[in-house]
This record gives C-alpha cells, structure tokens and sequence, in this order.
C-alpha cells in the first residue's frame, strides 16, 4: 500500500512540477525571445501576460480536431501519445534533489536514453500516418537527425559514467558531492573533459529536441511544420508538450550528469534546500537554449549531418581520451599542476576540435545538379 | 576563431534583452489600442461629406451633381436631389441632396470622388475603426453620418485644405466685387434714367 502511495506521490509530483514548468517555459520564452529581437513579446492576458498558457490551452482544446482523409487512423491518433509517454518515463530515473528521486535505478542512465529513444519512432508514425509530403519528409528528416545525434548524445556521458563507475544517477551524483574543504565541489563541469562534455551534450540534446538552430524537421518556412502538418487542436498541443519536456529532462540530465546534480557549487552553500540547486542550474540551462535560440538561424540538412558525424562524434570520442588524460595525470604533484594539466586536457580537445572545424569548413557542397526541374 | 561569430550573436541578442528593459527606445512596437501613432497627412480611408457653419445640413456643401456617383468605380455612392434648392457660399441657389448614402462596405478608398468634387464637398476621410456587428445597416453611412465640419478636413489634410480655403475665400471676394460692381452699375444706369 505504501509503495503504491509512493508512486502516486511521485507521479503527481513529477507531473505537476514539469506541467506547469512546461506552461510557464512556453510564455517565458516567448517573451525573452521577444525582448532579444527588440519586442515585448505577449502581455496582453493577465499580469505580465503570464495566463497566455490557460488562454492558449483553451485554444487548443476548442479546435476542430483534424484527421486527413487518407491517414493511417489509428497510427495518427497513437503517435503524439507515444511521444509524450516516454518523456514522462524519463523524468523517474532524476534526482531532482536530495532524496528526491522517484526510482533508484541502478542502470538509470541507460533506462533515459532507452526510453528517449522510442520518441524517433513516434515522430515518424506521426509523419509516416499523416499521408502528407511535408509530414514524410519532416518525418525523415527528423529520424535522420535524432539518429545522428544520439551517438554524440550517448557518447557524450561516456566519461562521466566511467569515471563515476555506475550508471545510476544517484551514484553519479553524490561522486560529485565530496568537496575539499573550503574549495569548489568537484562538479564534471569543473575539469577539461567534464566541461567539454557538457558543451557537446547541450548541442546533441539540442538537436535531439529539435530545437532551434537544429530544427530542420518542422521546418515552417521550409516544409510547413513537418510531421506536425496534419496535426491540430490537442494533438498538436501534446507534441508540443513532448518536445518540451524531452528538452526538460535532457537538462535536467545534463545537470545530473555536469553540474553536480542538486549539490551546491560550494559546501558551505549546502544549507538552501538541494532542490533549489537544481532548480537554478535546470532555469539557467533552459536559458541557454531559448537564448540560442533568438541568435542562430536554421541549419542546412547537409550541415547538420555533417556536423553530428565529422565534428561531434570524433570530439566525444576524443572527449575519452581526455578523460584518461586527467586520470593519468592525478599523480603530478607540483604548484603547477593544475594549470598544466588544465592546459594539456584542453589542447588534447581543442587542437582536433580547431582541425576539423577546419576541415568542415572547406567543404563546399558542389554546385546542385537538377535532374527534372530544369 | 572558430565560433567567433556565435559568440558575436550571443552578444548581440544578450544585449538586445538587457537593452529593451532599460532603453524603451529599442522597442520599436506600438501597442495598438493603447498608443496611436499621429494620423499621416496624406492617409485616406474613407469619404466624407464636408460643411460649413453650425448646422450640418444646412451647410452641406454638396450641390447634388452626382458627378462622384457617376465616377465611383465600386459605384457605393447612392445620391437623390432634393426639389427644394439653397444658397452656396456666393449666394448662389444650389440643389442640395435628399439622400447621400455611402456603402463603406463597399468603397474601395480610391478617393476619385474627393479628386473629381468640383465643390470641394466631399473629402477623404482618416477614420478606421470602423467594425461593426451590423453587417448591413451599420456599414451604411448616410448624410448624417457622413457630414463633417471644414475645421474637422483642414486637421486631417492640412496642406490641401489651406489651398481649398484660400481659393473658396478668393473666390468669395470675387464674387463679392462682381456683385458691388454689378449693383453699382445698375444704381448709376437708374440714375441716368432717371436724370432728364
């Protein structure tokens, strides 16, 4: 009985929270988005306009729900649940704080990206159901791109978790938790591997969300929103709100995994409760994204393959050297070590970073040959 | 560097959001029911009718000659001529319009009808808020609604009415010399007849 309680407690509460986080993220990034291009963005429902989530909800709800003619019925129906229930899964593997997480899975890493990874498959039922050019070429896009950058994705935590020895994330976390006294908890982020880590994460999981510059799959001016084309009312809302709370929980990973989790940067800092911690490194991560945003426009679908197999999978993989690197030098021990061995982890990414970088670039796709629209 | 230019543009953007709250001068919107920009002079909606003096109808410089519902390309004016005629501003008799609607539906702003008037009786209007739940009768503008005083023309077109004004008042005074002559020259021909 009081297991049950448990997982009801727990389910509500991970609902809850990440519901209205969803709600206020889309009218919060809304506005930023606005102010960064010189706009007030919306402020005409409630204070601030902060109610346009309730305003738009209604909206979504009163529309005509929409299934073409020719769609496959039932996969069309299945398709935006099938994205939404797998993001919920992910969150239960978080620790959201102290104590605070719903299941101690010892191979909890491993469960999120196993269970993030049935989201490709309901965007293309979305695109494949919907009997619409646009819809299957978003759709295959967006398998193209998901399938790219989940090797980057994965490869990416590689490190962390054999550093830390479990795949849990719990164990993750609390091995980030052990400070020297006086002098910063020893957060991933804090060493050349863990920082580089946490840069090439935040890129994959930004295409992995399919957000913007890496939004190619819906497309607006390209192909009509993608997959998302013969969607409307609810549905359409419940994409959304997958793609939303898949953006949350690759933060919130990408705290577990980087930024110590709920640990404070300091020890003595430990007194604010632990879900605060997470909570400011979650709002400051989510941040980033809708800063990134407002600045870079659309990527070319050729660039973004490129991008994902010949700069960021050979930099993930360069990323374990790196690491073995800064295990290996642990023993030096002179005043100069840090900075040394700072600078020799960072040459050892920077340096093939700056040569493929170099390499991308002078590629020029050769000029298109049009075989039928001459 | 290679990302020099993303960090360029993060720049850029981060400024933007710091910028828009301290400097409102960035913002470029204007928040419509609550803040209007000043009308521009030459804007033009849709027509109306113009009068001078107290009473609109009695004012109404429109003489009835039909040449604007004639020259009306969406043909949304609907004119009928009163029998009883009244003096223009020369002193002149002049028909006056019994009914003058305008379907504002239907008017399509050219403003043919204000540049063929050879009364200067019907102006351009600025006026755009015009949306109504009457799909018919509201958006059918009779005389009444459409009569607007010459001060009301000379706010909106300030140029073009400086014009209209000092050609009418010339015209006035000329007609006004015409007149003394005319009646100077009559009182000398009775005199003459009278004289032997």
């Amino acid at each position: 009985m009081s297991g049950l309680l448990k997982a009801v407690l727990a389910i509500a509460g991970i609902m809850g929270v990440f519901g209205s986080c969803f709600a206020l993220t889309t009218v919060i990034e809304r506005k930023l988005l606005g102010r960064m291009q010189n706009r007030y963005g919306p402020n005409r429902v409630g204070p601030c306009g902060l109610l346009q989530p309730v305003a738009d909800a209604l909206k979504m709800l009163i529309k005509e729900d929409i299934v073409p003619h020719s769609a496959d019925k039932l996969l069309h129906f299945l398709a935006p649940l099938l994205l939404t229930v797998p993001v919920w899964l992910s969150f239960a593997v978080l620790p959201f704080g102290r104590n605070l997480c719903a299941i101690d899975l010892d191979a909890g890493v491993l469960f999120f990206f196993a269970i993030g990874s049935a989201t490709e498959l309901a965007v293309f039922m979305a695109g494949w159901s919907s009997q619409n050019k646009y819809s299957l070429i978003g759709a295959m896009r967006a398998i193209a791109q998901m399938i790219s950058y989940e090797v980057p994705l994965v490869l990416s935590t590689v490190p962390v978790i054999m550093l830390a020895g479990s795949l849990s994330l719990n164990a993750i976390v609390a091995a980030q938790g052990t400070a020297t006294a006086g002098g910063l908890e020893r957060w991933n982020a804090f060493t050349p591997w863990g920082l580089a880590g946490l840069l090439l994460f935040l890129i994959a999981s930004t295409a992995e969300t399919n957000r913007s510059p890496f939004d190619l799959p819906e497309g607006e001016s390209e192909i009509i929103a993608g997959f998302l084309t013969e969607y409307s009312g609810f549905k359409y809302a419940l994409f959304f709100l997958g793609e939303y709370l898949g953006m949350f929980a690759l933060t919130a990973l990408a705290v577990t995994l980087f930024l110590g989790g709920w640990h404070a940067p300091f020890a003595w800092l430990e007194w604010a409760p632990s879900w605060l911690w997470f909570a400011v490194k979650f709002a400051s991560l989510i941040f980033v994204f809708i800063w990134v945003r407002a600045t870079l426009p659309r990527l070319r679908l050729d660039q973004l393959l490129n991008f994902s197999w010949r700069f960021l999978v050979p930099l993930c993989l360069m990323n374990l050297i790196v690491a073995a690197a800064w295990c290996w030098t642990a023993s030096w021990a002179s005043p100069a070590a840090i900075p040394l061995r700072w600078l020799f982890c960072a040459a050892l990414i920077a340096l093939p970073g700056h040569g493929l970088a170099h390499v991308l670039r002078g590629q020029v796709p050769p000029p298109r040959q049009y075989h039928y629209a001459e | 560097m290679n990302g020099a230019g993303i960090i360029k543009g993060m720049i850029e953007t981060a400024r933007n959001l710091a910028g828009s709250y301290y400097d409102p001068g960035r913002l470029t919107t204007v928040q419509y029911p609550e803040e209007k920009l000043p009308p521009v002079e030459n804007a033009r909606t849709i027509p109306f009718l113009v009068y001078d003096g107290a009473d609109p109808m009695a004012g109404l410089r429109c003489t009835a000659c039909t040449i604007c519902e004639k020259e009306c390309p969406p043909q949304c004016i609907y004119i009928v001529k009163d029998q009883v005629k009244k003096p223009d501003y020369l002193g002149k008799m002049q028909l006056q319009p019994k009914v003058f609607d305008i379907d504002i539906s239907v008017c399509m702003s050219c403003g043919i009808c204000a540049e063929v008037c050879p009364f200067d009786a019907i102006k351009m209007d600025q006026v755009f808020e015009l949306s109504t739940d009457d799909r018919f009768g509201g958006l059918l503008f009779d005389k009444t609604k459409l009569a607007k005083p010459n001060d009301y023309f000379a706010k909106l077109h300030r140029t073009e009415a400086g014009e209209t004004d000092a050609r009418r008042e010339d015209d006035k005074r000329k007609a006004e010399a015409a007149a003394a002559a005319r009646a100077a020259a009559a009182k000398e021909s009775a005199l003459e007849g009278s004289a032997p």
